[in-house]
């Protein structure tokens, strides 16, 4: 069966730490980096890698456009 | 077969061709002014993807209002105008008509639209200008510092009415869309919300058809997006979402007010 895995890249210094992106993930991947970025805002991050599948719901909700989002099968 | 899956890493998956979600380049890389968790990025965001996908970069003509998203104009790669507080639909009309071949929305907020500018808006919608209009409604002046807006709820608290607006003394939440679907002019109406990825998916496509209305010459179309301002809401953006879904919602419910087919 072909199984959906999915990645997403974050850009550090754009985002200003809104936390939508990680309440609209359905499969809880994001979390709050304990780090900050230039602006001193804590930055959202993939802390459950493989839970992504790459649906995109983090990116469309985000308010500055900071997520970047990739999708491929994978048969296993 | 299931090796492979365990042995994809991130790293596997982040490759150009398995792209599926990015910033609209029309978006600018400049970062944009607004408070975190706010409404208007993800608006800004929808008309930037709307313009891309129709292929109207070079002749889409915005037209920025005076409140929060006064500088829309260095965030979106396309031709604006700025219009002097609540006169974006004047102005409009005016692009409108001198370039009929343009792609024209005017970007509103509450104050800018439902108060100093209501005669304009009224009367572009009356006359139906092939224009979109992009009303951003949190219920509140955003840029001033969350005074009351004509829209604010009542019995909600802002800096003009702490201790919540009072019907007797401030009048009633101005419903304005309910009252512009009864105009003649207007071809389509819509109270869309951008708080979850489907809400989002569902505003755009209502963007797509109000710009699509423009161009197809069918009269003035609104796009109402009722929308949070965690700021002006002392809240923090996951609560300004909750709280706009239980409080704002019964008193602007989503859905289409007129589609004139
Ligand atoms: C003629 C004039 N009157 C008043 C103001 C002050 N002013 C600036 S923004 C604003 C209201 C903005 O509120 P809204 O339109 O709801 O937009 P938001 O900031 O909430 O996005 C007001 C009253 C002004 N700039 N010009
Ligand atoms: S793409 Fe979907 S599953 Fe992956 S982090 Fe974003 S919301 Fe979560
Ligand atoms: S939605 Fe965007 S700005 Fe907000 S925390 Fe997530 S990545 Fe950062």
């Amino acid at each position: 069966m072909a199984k959906v895995r999915g990645a997403v890249v974050v850009n550090n210094e754009r985002c200003k730490g809104c936390e939508l992106c990680v309440a609209a993930c359905p499969s809880d991947v994001l979390a709050m980096s304990k780090h900050v970025n230039a602006k001193g805002y804590n930055y959202a991050y993939m802390a459950n890698e493989e839970a992504c599948t790459g649906c995109a719901n983090c990116a469309v909700v985000c308010p500055d456009g900071c997520i970047t989002v990739y999708r491929t099968k994978v048969n296993g | 077969m299931k090796n492979e899956e365990v042995r994809m890493t991130t790293k596997d998956i982040i490759k150009p061709e398995n792209l599926v979600y990015q910033k609209p380049e029309i978006m600018n890389d400049v970062p944009m002014h607004y408070c975190p968790g706010c409404s208007h990025g993800v608006v800004h965001k929808l008309v930037a993807e709307v313009i891309e996908e129709m292929g109207m970069q070079d002749k889409t003509v915005g037209i920025a209002p005076v409140g929060c998203a006064v500088f829309a104009y260095n965030y979106l790669d396309i031709d604006w105008e700025e219009a002097a507080h609540g006169r974006a639909p004047a102005l409009a009309t005016a692009v409108k008509r001198l370039r009929p071949d343009r792609l024209v929305f005017t970007y509103q907020g509450d104050g800018d639209l439902a108060a100093i500018g209501t005669a304009e808006t009224v009367h572009a919608c009356n006359r139906g200008e092939s224009i979109a209009i992009i009303f951003i409604n949190n219920g509140i002046y955003g840029m001033t510092g969350g005074q009351m807006a004509p829209t604010t709820l009542e019995g909600m608290k802002t800096a003009t009415c702490p201790y919540g607006r009072d019907v007797k003394l401030n009048g009633y939440p101005l419903k304005i869309t309910n009252i512009l679907k009864e105009l003649e002019g207007t071809r389509y109406i819509t109270r869309q919300s951008v708080h979850t990825a489907a809400a989002v998916r569902k505003a755009k496509k209502a963007i797509r058809k109000a710009f699509e209305n423009s161009m197809e010459d069918k009269g003035t179309s609104v796009v109402e997006i009722v929308s949070t301002c965690a700021s002006g809401w002392k809240l923090d953006p996951v609560q300004a979402n909750e709280w706009m879904e239980k409080n704002m919602f019964p008193a602007y419910p989503l859905g289409d007010l007129k589609n004139v087919e």
